[in-house]
């Protein structure tokens, strides 16, 4: 699936928030979405997602247009939030299956696609936990176990590491690469922390609403000529990398 | 999508708006103290004051009790309608309003459902409101209780769209004790939830037609009507067209960025 964001502006009464953001998120592929606090980063998550209406600009998926097909879109989006999304009074299964409800999934598909992710994600065992009794990182995998019930095929995930520690937020990055791979599931994870980032990752240095960089991040390095991303970012958006 | 597809996620939204309620239930009885409250002590001390004369749907004198029990029970579900709605945008509900926005299925239809689920676990509120009442010699007709139910939908629909209009578009009613003091009270007093209406028009005639034009009125006079299986179709004309008039609204004009579902500060 191709994912086409094409011209998008936005702005907060006389706030400039996003200006003219184009890219292309190739298949299969893990894209990072870089930018420092305040850069626009939540503000286009929450456009992809509709949380936003579209002012100026569209998103398109696989050809479909968000503005004219939401409906159709959706379907194929997976979304994990910065802030916990998760129902705390309910167990973790029962917050799996009330998402697969919303998606309009019969109740026998949805306990046999949650047993399968909760399997997956090494979460069996926690799955009649209320999720209040759950640290952050698992917490974390809940979410995006549910965000793919519905097989999306790209998965939006919106600085998913914030108020995890080092080891967890190591643990996740690994994880969600390891679904792009396996999967061929499109991955578009925005964050203000560059050690989340590699080299090889697809690269989109967001910065005070405009697109300054989109590519391979060893190309843009090259490109830029820094030895590091730490040092490229810093070098395009003049802030210091987290 | 397919209707397949709106009743997964109508039974969904249901299902779990039941699982909260059971893992709240000691709130649902807390909740419940406020009506008993008026019922039990308001009605006991005002009965001497306010006589009831013989008014329909009632064929004969009744007790003070009585005749706002119907008006308790819709309090129960204006306070809560209200709350559920306000919460929904506000505070309690935000991570879980953001999944449900997430849903390929229209926005009006999860919405309305989301509405009509939360109405339906305050109606279960009311069964046991009617159910203590009935020990304090309330005793409607036992088919009242059935007839009743169609009232109750509708009235919690409506006060729960209304809920969410004033939550997405009065951002100075922010929090739960501006909306008690600004929406809240002034519907439940200016009704005839407490006394007939022609008590208030022999008082003051522009307070009676204030209640004549507040929803809540019919509302509540299309559930006492229902109780005592009678037919109202003023009072539930009304409720309805205003039920689907606060709806259309609520959920035509419902943004996400005009409410803290999208915490904006964040980007």
């Amino acid at each position: 699936m191709t994912i086409e964001a094409r011209n998008i502006g936005f702005r907060y009464g006389s706030k400039q928030v996003l200006t003219e953001v184009s890219f292309t998120l190739a298949a299969g592929r893990f894209h990072a979405l870089l930018g420092p606090n305040g850069a626009g980063k939540s503000t286009l998550f929450g456009l992809m997602t509709r949380l936003l209406a579209l002012q100026t600009g569209d998103l398109f998926l696989d050809g479909q247009s968000l503005r004219k097909q939401p409906a159709d879109a959706m379907r194929h989006i997976g979304v994990v939030f910065q802030q916990n999304a998760l129902d705390l009074d309910l167990t973790v299964r029962q917050n799996l299956l009330y998402h697969a409800a919303l998606h309009g999934l019969s109740r026998k598909e949805a306990r046999l696609r949650s047993d399968r992710e909760l399997e997956r994600f090494a979460l069996a065992e926690r799955a009649n936990d209320p999720v209040r009794l759950l640290n952050g990182g698992h917490r974390r995998r809940v979410e995006i176990a549910r965000a793919l019930l519905h097989h999306p095929t790209l998965l939006l995930l919106d600085e998913p590491t914030v108020g995890l520690d080092v080891a967890s937020r190591a643990a996740l990055n690994s994880h969600v690469r390891k679904l792009c791979a396996e999967d061929g599931l499109t991955v578009l994870w925005a964050t203000h922390l560059i050690e989340e980032v590699q080299p090889e990752d697809r690269v989109l240095i967001l910065h005070e609403g405009v697109l300054l960089a989109n590519g391979e991040g060893q190309a843009l390095c090259d490109h830029e000529g820094q030895p590091d991303l730490a040092t490229t970012f810093h070098a395009l958006t003049g802030a210091g990398s987290s | 999508m397919k209707p397949v597809h709106y009743w997964h996620c109508f039974v969904g939204i249901q299902v779990r708006e039941w699982l909260r309620f059971w893992q709240q239930r000691t709130r649902f009885f807390s909740a419940l103290v406020r009506p008993l409250l008026w019922l039990v002590v308001f009605a006991a001390g005002f009965r001497a004051v306010l006589g009831v004369s013989i008014i329909p749907p009632y064929q004969t004198y009744i007790t003070y009790e009585t005749y706002i029990a119907p008006g308790l029970c819709g309090m129960i579900v204006l306070f809560n309608s209200m709350q559920g709605a306000l919460s929904m945008v506000y505070d309690r509900e935000l991570g879980s309003m953001r999944v449900l926005l997430m849903s390929p299925l229209p926005r009006p239809f999860l919405l309305v459902t989301k509405l009509l689920s939360m109405g339906i676990v305050s109606i279960g509120q009311v069964y046991v409101f009617l159910l203590v009442a009935r020990l304090l010699d309330v005793e409607p007709p036992a088919w009242g209780y059935l007839a009743v139910l169609p009232a109750l939908l509708l009235a919690s629909l409506m006060l729960g769209a209304l809920g969410l209009l004033i939550a997405t578009w009065i951002k100075q009613l922010e929090n739960f004790a501006g909306v008690m003091n600004f929406v809240i009270f002034p519907m439940f007093f200016l009704s005839s939830a407490l006394y007939p209406l022609w008590k208030m028009q022999e008082a003051s005639p522009w307070l009676y037609w204030l209640c004549q034009f507040n929803p809540f009125t019919h509302a509540v006079e299309a559930i006492r009507f229902a109780l005592y299986l009678q037919w109202n179709p003023q009072a539930f004309g009304i409720t309805a067209a205003v039920t689907l008039v606060l709806a259309g609204l609520a959920t035509a004009g419902f943004r996400p960025q005009r409410t803290k579902i999208l915490d904006t500060k964040t980007a």
